[in-house]
């Protein structure tokens, strides 16, 4: 048995020294070539570590949020043979067998699904040569491989097919021209033209850094919270008339007007009469925290994922501000410069799929809070009024709630409420 | 230091290295390739082409000396004389044309190229001591073509006279006394040559054969020819090292141990990849056994680094590396190549030359598999007999199910030459059938071939 060290790799674009963001094993798994055996991440990307070697690991450098130092030690491992370090030196500090601290690593789950990929350090299966193969099936020289020319083998790989699947119509099998040309044919539908071809290869993508706190963050409400959702119809033709006014009225000094302050403002409104929705559930604690002040999360996609940064105090804000603190903080968020604090502490959330809104979502709540917002996209429709159908502008809102803590009618109520408010907005703005 | 930034580093610049550069850049990857020594690697500075060139004098040579003599030819001339240190002249002559058009080819192709030891850092940072001083490439992606070199025996050290082929090429005067330690295919190379230009040779030769990686019909020619040139062969005898005075090489056969005069050791028992001094050892890459692991794509265990040529095991030929050397640049040009190639033709020239390619009858065998063999000796041709050697034969192996055609091998004289059309037939997928039915022209050695298969379909006509 020797000692093999893995070193932290210079993962380029100039980083000196890198965030652990994660072990993928822990001291004593053993892992295997190739394994992903941890993560780190720059402020441009995470990046994952192999081990290109078999062995145990003996010793990790540090812990996970730590900064380490490209070039220097980040794993000892157990391996057969030499290892590339002498047995005798010691291990730098760091963690060790029999160390008290937690490891706060995951199980090595599997690393690589058995992609049907082929890998060559595996002996393949050895075909059967001597044989004449049978009537079908293709044939295959010494080497296992089907018999064809350099060029019909460049050209099945060029289009992506296995040579295996073709039974070649040439002396002793070979696989000829024309018999790809008869292979692929078969393969497109009848009658038309079109020339599709299959591919091989799946690609594993590891779940680290920002997809896999959504991941764990969507998991957790799911699992936790009993989902109600409510879709409601809104005519929002006067909003809109509305915003266009202020708009154009305003916007060269204040700033453009988008729906969603107009949104904040109705459920600053609606929380005030209804506070159960302006709340955090506690499960754990069997606690329910209502919240005096109105802090609004934005769901807000970002280059790297889902994020969700918080417009403090909308209670506070006339639609202005409110507008300009939302596009700050998009814009923060989506070039990664947004604060822990400007990305927590919501009460609750809106979110919003802008022009692709649909006309309906299911939306996942933001975990502890109680309800979130969604809003559909604003289409016109005919609506009955006054003993016609008029075009109108419509809006859907799909709103879902935590069913633990709020009862279907309060949330049905809720929803009246914000249909109320969006509909009359010249009422609802008044005081500003 | 100064800094350099580029997609594919190469390090190494022999046949592998250099034809992977070029194919990249051809390809459009803006590519740097690095070798301390000159461009050509050792096939083109002091392997295959060096060594050709000195075959070619040595031929020469003894024939001009057969002129002198008696032959069938009727042919009557003075004894001739050579100066070596010309014919060394000429060969370098050869190398400088070939290495600088290497230069002028990767030029062409846009590839910078730089003259410097390269070590490791990381998978993608390389350090090049060049004259002018350090400089840093940065690439994201590095192809390892770091070649081979000669194994040196301790109890033979090179150095003085001892010789590894390196300086066996490069000899200004014919030795009087030459011993050649090793009787694979680079000894033996060599030795006939200088046998030819008039040394003394001996060939030491630790196992029971020489050529051990082929079978006794195949080297039978070659032994034959050794004999009657007045190569003296030991086998089962090994090299133990000069003797007190320096003057002779004592050697062990059996329990005797003979003092054979030695001029100059050449010391040929095989050849090493070269995984030490550019970093192996920072950049933990998987082995296999004494080589590099590569896959189908030769990509080694570290992501877009990739290893070819002799560093990555045997079969360790030019020919070879040279053609990983496209797939890999194709490969990370973004195209769908695997290595894929069934028959890697190897050629010995020694005298009579040896091709060999796919299984041999006793490797068929070995695998399970039923083959038919069939053999067409040169002594049946006329070809071979016009041109004053009729030794040796061209074999075909075919699996007897089908007549699928699963190795070729073939000794004789310039039988290098046909190796074209054995690997073609190989690589095609021919059967006995379609080598039989090929016109082959009147009178070549090629029809030997067409013979062979025809008597593997019972039509043989000439024998």
């Amino acid at each position: 048995m020797g000692i093999y060290v893995i070193k932290m790799p210079d993962i380029g674009e100039g980083v000196a020294e890198a965030e652990l963001v994660e072990w993928s094993v822990k001291l004593g798994d053993p892992v295997r070539e190739d394994e992903i055996v941890a993560a780190v991440m720059t402020d441009k990307a995470t990046v994952e570590i192999p081990t290109p070697v078999n062995g145990t690991v003996t010793w990790l450098a540090c812990d996970v949020g730590d900064q380490i130092a490209v070039g220097s030690e980040l794993m000892h491992l157990d391996v057969e043979g030499e290892g590339n370090r002498s047995g005798a030196s010691a291990a730098p500090p760091g963690r060790k067998p029999g160390d008290k601290r937690v490891s706060p690593s995951r199980p090595a789950g599997p690393q690589r699904a058995a992609a049907p990929q082929e890998d060559i350090r595996a002996p393949a299966p050895t075909p059967r040569i001597g044989d004449r193969p049978r009537a079908g099936l293709p044939s295959r020289d010494a080497y296992g491989r089907p018999i064809a020319s350099p060029a019909v083998r460049k050209r099945a790989r060029d289009a992506g097919i296995d040579l295996r699947r073709i039974a070649g119509s040439g002396p002793a099998g070979r696989i000829t021209h024309a018999d790809l040309d008869d292979y692929t044919a078969s393969l497109e539908p009848e009658g038309t033209g079109s020339f599709y071809t299959p591919v091989e290869g799946a690609e594993d993508i590891k779940v680290t850094g920002l997809r896999r706190r959504i991941a764990e963050r969507m998991d957790a409400a799911n699992r936790h919270i009993p989902h109600i959702t409510i879709v409601e119809e809104v005519d929002v033709t006067e909003l809109e008339d509305l915003r266009q006014r202020l708009n154009g009225d305003h916007a060269e000094s204040r700033g453009k007007l988008t729906v969603l302050p107009f949104i904040m403002r109705a459920i600053v409104r609606a929380v005030s009469e209804q506070p159960a929705f302006n709340a955090h559930f506690l499960d754990e604690q069997s606690i329910i925290r209502r919240f005096d002040a109105v802090h609004i999360g934005i769901a807000t996609q970002t280059p790297n994922g889902l994020m969700v940064p918080v417009v403090r105090n909308a209670e506070a804000m006339v639609l202005w501000e409110a507008a300009r603190e939302i596009g700050r903080l998009a814009e923060a968020s989506r070039g990664g410069s947004a604060t822990r604090y400007e990305l927590s502490g919501s009460t609750i959330s809106i979110t919003s799929l802008g022009p692709l809104g649909a006309l309906a979502t299911t939306p996942i709540i933001n975990r502890p809070e109680v309800a979130i917002v969604g809003i559909n996209k604003i289409a016109t429709r005919p609506l009955w009024l006054d003993g016609e159908f008029k075009p109108r502008q419509v809006m859907n809102i799909s709103c879902s709630f935590d069913h633990r803590v709020i009862d279907g009618w309060d949330a049905a109520v809720f929803v009246q409420k914000l249909k109320a408010l969006l509909e009359a907005p010249a009422a609802m703005c008044g005081e500003e | 230091m100064e800094e350099i930034d580029c997609e594919l580093l190469v390090i190494g610049a022999g046949p592998g290295g250099y034809v992977c550069a070029i194919r990249a850049g051809r390809l459009g990857l803006d590519t740097i390739i690095v070798d301390a020594a000159q461009l050509g690697g050792t096939c083109l500075n002091i392997g295959c082409i060096p060594s050709k060139a000195l075959i070619h004098a040595g031929n020469a040579f003894h024939n001009a000396m057969t002129f002198s003599t008696g032959n069938p030819l009727g042919i009557k001339s003075g004894a001739p004389s050579i100066d070596l240190a010309a014919t060394m002249t000429w060969k370098d002559g050869i190398v400088t044309r070939l290495t600088s058009g290497v230069g002028g080819l990767l030029k062409k192709a846009k590839v910078r190229h730089v003259t410097g030891r390269a070590r490791f850092v990381d998978g993608k940072t390389v350090d090049v001591e060049t004259a002018d001083g350090m400089r840093r490439i940065r690439a994201a992606h590095v192809v390892i073509a770091t070649g081979s070199e000669p194994v040196e025996l301790p109890q033979l050290p090179f150095g003085g006279k001892v010789l590894s082929s390196t300086e066996a090429l490069s000899l200004t005067t014919v030795p009087e006394t030459l011993v050649v330690v090793g009787g694979g295919y680079i000894g033996l190379e060599i030795g006939t040559a200088y046998r030819k230009l008039g040394a003394q040779v001996t060939v030491v030769e630790l196992g029971d054969s020489i050529l051990p990686q082929y079978d006794a019909a195949l080297t039978k020619p070659v032994s034959d020819r050794l004999a009657r040139l007045g190569v003296e062969v030991l086998t089962g005898a090994s090299a133990e090292g000069l003797s007190r005075d320096g003057e002779t090489l004592l050697v062990r056969v059996g329990e005797d141990i003979r003092e054979i005069d030695a001029d100059k050791i050449l010391v040929t028992v095989g050849r090493n990849p070269v995984t030490a001094g550019w970093g192996l050892s920072e950049l933990g890459l998987e082995m296999d056994g004494r080589f590099l692991r590569i896959d189908d794509r030769c990509r080694t265990s570290m992501r877009e680094v990739y290893a070819i040529g002799d560093v990555t095991g045997e079969p360790m030929l030019a020919h070879r590396a040279m053609a990983q050397g496209v797939l890999v640049a194709e490969v990370i040009a973004g195209g769908k190549r695997r290595w894929d190639h069934g028959a890697i033709p190897a050629v010995c020239f020694v005298d009579p030359e040896i091709v060999s390619l796919g299984l041999s009858p006793a490797e068929a065998e070995t695998r399970g598999i039923a083959v038919d063999v069939a053999m067409f000796p040169f002594v049946a041709s006329g070809r071979a007999m016009t041109e004053g050697d009729d030794s040796g034969f061209v074999r075909i192996v075919c699996r007897k199910s089908d007549g699928l055609v699963l190795g070729i091998q073939a000794v004789g004289n310039n039988i290098s030459e046909l190796s074209a059309a054995f690997s073609l037939a190989m690589e095609m997928g021919a059967t006995a059938e379609d080598v039989a039915a090929t016109i082959h022209a009147h009178p070549t050695r090629g029809e030997s071939f067409q013979e062979a298969a025809l008597r593997i379909l019972g039509r043989g006509l000439h024998v």
